[in-house]
């Protein structure tokens, strides 16, 4: 289990002091998959590199299996960093060394006697599905080989937790996907806890169970993915959820709700039965369906008639079919 | 060319090498730690440490800034200290070394600089100690870039060690000058420039293409 105890970081920048990470406080179950999200700037990879102390937070209290790195002396903290794997935006492999090599450096840091390392290495190859490119060089490989020679290297040491800073920032949607993946088994198999740092919704929604939001360098609101993507209580995460600003009340016509569907409610027929059982004629500004989890969700944006006993009737409608609805920029009701 | 100028040419291009390859690779062994305090303790470094880092700084650049020939007349007790003459191929060893280490120094340190910092961070998430960082990270990483360095170092060594046959050191530079300069036989210095030109073009070539062999990035 991570927790972050009122965790701050304050750089010096100039004469001033700009607090990259203000007073958060996080915890993080074993075996889950959090996903920490915000926009450029607001202090996620600060944040992150807390955890492992890459950072020396200005103050508050870093607990994993509630030991505090914070308090622990050089070596120990050493120890304590081959127990968190981390991955990168840029995947950061050593270029002068194979594929292999570079999955053995951290059993060559933990002094792992050779011919263990390298049943190890193999195994680890095995399992992200590059044994076919153990003896390349990083610059060899795509991108999206890179990202998994840096995930076979980061569970060499056998962590309990992985850091992912953007981990699919620099890679294509299907890459991205086939990434999240992995990760996801990964979990699954050795239950191992994952930490995912990025500024994209849908990696959230592929496969993080809970999320925090995070702007200058606070948690705006976090929970499970679920509650956070349906009643998403912050600008911030509203922003993140519909980046194209659809959701900007002003770009909007009067009259306009949005409809959740979860599950297995589907979209096109409840506006059908809708107009139907309301007499009523609606306008479709957009719909999308998401998968969370494995599960779809629909997003519907719809105009109603200017007209204020049609639209109780709706609402009175939408009540009845336990759908949940907004109006864009005065959260759900 | 009579057969004896033959011979001491011959002689004086195997003094020049003897000179230069011995003063490179002392120089670096010396070099490459000095290198090392100055990337480590420096702006960012793994082991920042202003004190250190200036005091090996200023020494590094006094020893810079004399002109090598001021510097090889300077030293000459403690060349006779040390090899127990100031004549010779060996002896303009001891100068050459003095001369080129804080060179390499500089050189090493900024072919460190060059190492992708992301790298070092995943190392440092790895849980990578200061002295694996250094031989594990830092120096393998930087190898084709200190290669290209150590190519440059070898041909600045080598015209240092020319110089130094001024004041009696061997080699093809104490031959172009005294049979060029004092004697007057200027063909004789031109196959010596020649000579050292071609030696200079020889390591200038080898080098890089080592560094093209041994460099994983450009493939
Ligand atoms: N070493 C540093 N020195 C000074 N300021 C810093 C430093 N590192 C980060 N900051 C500042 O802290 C703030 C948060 O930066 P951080 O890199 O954590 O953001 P981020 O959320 O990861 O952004 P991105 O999505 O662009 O990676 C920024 O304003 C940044 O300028
Ligand atoms: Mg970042």
């Amino acid at each position: 289990m991570i927790e972050l105890k009122n965790l701050t970081k304050k750089f010096k920048v100039g004469k001033t002091e700009v607090a990259a990470v203000d007073d958060v406080s996080l915890t993080i179950p074993d075996g889950d998959i959090y996903g920490i999200i915000g926009f450029s700037g607001a202090g996620k990879s600060t944040l992150v590199r807390c955890i492992n102390l890459l950072e020396r937070p200005t103050s508050g209290e870093v607990l994993v299996d509630g030991v505090d790195l914070t308090k622990l002396p050089r070596k120990q903290l050493l120890a304590a960093r081959k127990k968190i794997g981390m991955i990168f935006q840029q995947f950061n492999l050593l270029a002068q060394r194979t594929v292999e090599a570079n999955v053995r450096f951290p059993l060559e840091i933990e002094g792992v006697p050779r011919a263990q390392a390298d049943a190890r290495v193999a195994e680890l190859l095995a399992l992200v599905d590059l044994s076919d490119k153990a003896k390349s060089y990083p610059a060899q490989l795509s991108g999206g080989q890179k990202q998994r020679v840096a995930i076979a290297r980061a569970l060499a040491s056998q962590p309990q937790i992985i850091l992912c800073d953007e981990a699919t920032s620099a890679l294509d949607p299907i890459t991205t996907s086939s990434i999240l993946d992995l990760l996801k088994s990964l979990n699954r198999q050795l239950g191992v806890t994952i930490v995912v740092i990025t500024h994209e919704m849908r990696v959230v929604e592929q496969i993080c169970n809970h999320v925090a939001v995070m702007s200058g360098g606070r948690i705006q609101e976090q929970g499970t993915v679920r509650d956070v993507f349906l009643h998403p209580a912050s600008e911030t995460a509203r922003k993140l959820i519909h980046p194209a600003g659809d959701d900007a009340p002003e770009a909007l016509p009067p009259n306009t709700l949005r409809l959740a569907f979860t599950g297995e409610e589907s979209g096109a027929p409840v506006i059908s039965d809708m107009t139907l059982q309301c007499d009523v004629m609606v306008n479709i500004l957009s719909a999308n369906t998401e998968n969370i989890g494995g599960k779809p969700f629909g997003q519907m944006l719809i105009q109603l008639p200017d007209d204020p006993a049609a639209v109780q009737r709706i609402e009175e409608y939408l009540a009845g079919r336990d759908i949940t609805y907004e109006v864009p920029g005065k959260g759900s009701e | 060319m009579s057969p004896e100028m033959i011979g001491l040419l011959a002689q004086g291009t195997w003094e020049t090498l003897y000179m230069t390859l011995v003063s490179t690779a002392i120089a670096y062994i010396i070099g490459i730690p000095i290198g090392v305090i100055l990337y480590i303790t420096g702006e960012g470094g793994i082991r920042r440490n202003r004190t250190v880092n200036a005091v090996v700084g200023v020494i590094v650049n006094i020893l810079r800034s004399v002109p090598f020939l001021i510097l090889l007349v300077a030293i000459l007790p403690f060349t006779r200290l040390v090899v127990g003459t100031t004549i010779g191929s060996t002896a303009t060893i001891v100068p050459l070394v003095v001369a080129a280490a804080p060179y390499v120094g500089r050189m090493v340190e900024s072919s460190l600089k060059e190492i992708d910092a992301g790298v070092i961070e995943a190392a440092r998430a790895m849980g990578t100690s200061a002295w694996q960082m250094i031989y594990k990270v830092f120096l393998p990483e930087a190898k084709p870039s200190l290669l290209v360095g150590a190519t440059i170092s070898l041909a600045t060594i080598l015209g240092y060690s020319a110089m130094a046959g001024f004041v009696g050191g061997g080699g093809l530079g104490a031959i172009a000058i005294n049979y060029g300069y004092y004697r007057y036989q200027s063909d004789i210095m031109l196959i010596t420039v020649a000579l050292l030109v071609i030696i200079v073009q020889i390591l200038q070539e080898g080098g890089l293409k080592l560094v093209g062999k041994v460099d994983k990035r450009l493939r």
